[in-house]
C-alpha cells in the first residue's frame, strides 16, 4: 500500500497529479492519498479531502510507503514508524507555501533523517518507478531527544 | 505537605505542530497538563490527560484569527496555567502574546520545519516568550533562540 498525503494547510496538486497519471500509466490499484481541500481531484487513485487523524494514523500505519510534501508532521511520522518515505516540496515560488521552508525541509532531512526527495515533477516520476529503490529512513523514537526535555522540564519546573 | 503541580498549558494548532509537541511530553512529567489543539480527532493522542478545542486560525484569515484570539484568551482564562507552552503556529503565537500579557511564563519552540530561518510568527512569539528554542544549532543566537535540542 501507498499512502500519499499533502499536509492539513493546503492541496498539493502539481504532486497528487504525477501520482495520478504514474497509476494510470502502471495499473497500480494499491494507493490511496489524501488530497487537501482543493477542486482538483485525481482519476486513478482513491483519495480522501482530509481523514480524521485516526483514519488518517491508520493509513498510514499501514502503508508500506509513504509519499508526500515535505512537511515535518508527515516525515516524523514516517521516520517514527521507519516507512521510507519520497516527498516533494511545496514551492513558495509556485504560490503552495507562504516561504520556501520545505526545500529547507527536504535538503536538512535527507542528510539527516535518509528522507528521498523528488524536487521537481520529473524526479517524483522518475522515483515513482524505481520505488523498490528508496532508502530508509533512520528510525526515531517516541519522545523528543533527552536534552531538550531535560531543559524544558527544568524550566517549567523552576519558573513555578 | 505535598507542593501543588505546575499548571502547564501546551498548545498547537493541528499536523507537524501538533506532532512536535506530542513528542514534548516526557518533558512534562510532574505537571498538572492540559493540551488544545484545532481538531477534536486529536483527543485521541492524549488519552486520559485534560483536552481543550480552539478555533483554528492563519495570518491569511482575519475572522478565523479573531475567532481563534478570543477563544485562546477564554481558555487562559479559565485555566490559568502557570506556564504555557506552544509548538506554533498561529494559536500558539496568540497564546504566547496573550499569556504573556496575563503575566504567566512561555515557551516558545520553533518549528523543526524553520531549519533556515525563523518563521514570522516564530520570531515574533519567541521575542516574548520567556524561554525561546530553535530545534537547529545553526540558528541559535545571542538575543535569539537558544538551542537545547530537537524534536527528533
Amino acid at each position: 500500500m501507498i499512502f500519499v498525503t499533502v499536509g492539513t494547510d493546503s492541496p498539493f496538486d502539481r504532486l497528487v497529479k504525477v501520482v495520478d497519471a504514474w497509476a494510470e500509466r502502471t495499473g497500480r490499484s494499491d494507493i490511496f492519498a489524501q488530497i487537501g481541500e482543493g477542486a482538483w481531484e485525481p482519476k486513478s487513485i482513491p483519495f480522501a479531502h482530509l481523514l480524521d487523524p485516526c483514519e488518517f494514523k491508520e493509513r498510514f500505519a499501514a502503508a508500506r510507503v509513504i509519499i508526500g510534501h515535505a512537511g515535518m508532521g508527515t516525515i516524523i511520522s514516517a521516520l517514527h514508524h521507519g516507512k521510507p518515505i519520497l516527498v516533494m516540496p511545496k514551492r513558495a515560488s509556485l504560490g503552495e507555501q507562504r516561504n520556501e521552508h520545505q526545500l529547507a525541509t527536504a535538503r536538512r532531512m535527507t542528510e539527516i533523517g535518509g528522507v528521498n526527495v523528488a524536487f521537481d515533477e520529473q524526479e517524483l516520476c522518475q522515483r515513482l518507478d524505481r520505488l523498490a529503490e528508496l532508502a530508509l529512513p533512520r528510525q526515531i523514537g517516541s519522545a523528543a531527544n533527552t536534552s531538550l526535555l531535560k531543559g524544558l522540564n527544568e524550566f517549567i519546573h523552576s519558573s513555578f | 505537605m505535598t507542593q501543588a503541580k505546575p499548571r502547564l498549558l501546551a498548545i498547537s494548532s493541528g499536523g507537524g505542530h501538533w506532532i512536535q509537541l506530542l513528542r514534548l511530553r516526557p518533558a512534562f512529567e510532574g505537571c498538572d497538563v492540559t493540551y488544545a489543539t484545532v481538531s477534536l480527532g486529536y483527543r485521541a493522542d492524549v488519552p486520559g490527560c485534560q483536552f481543550r478545542l480552539i478555533h483554528d486560525g492563519n495570518r491569511s484569515q482575519k475572522v478565523a484569527l479573531v475567532k481563534a484570539a478570543v477563544s485562546i484568551l477564554f481558555l487562559l482564562l479559565v485555566e490559568k496555567p502557570n506556564v504555557v507552552i506552544s509548538t506554533g503556529a498561529a494559536p500558539g503565537y496568540i497564546a504566547v502574546r496573550i499569556g504573556k500579557l496575563l503575566r504567566m511564563r512561555t515557551i516558545w519552540i520553533d518549528s523543526i520545519a524553520n531549519a533556515e530561518e525563523l518563521s514570522m510568527s516564530g520570531q515574533k512569539a519567541g521575542r516574548c516568550a520567556d524561554l525561546w528554542l530553535t530545534q537547529w544549532p545553526h540558528l541559535a543566537s545571542e538575543g535569539g533562540p537558544q538551542y537545547l535540542g530537537s524534536v527528533l
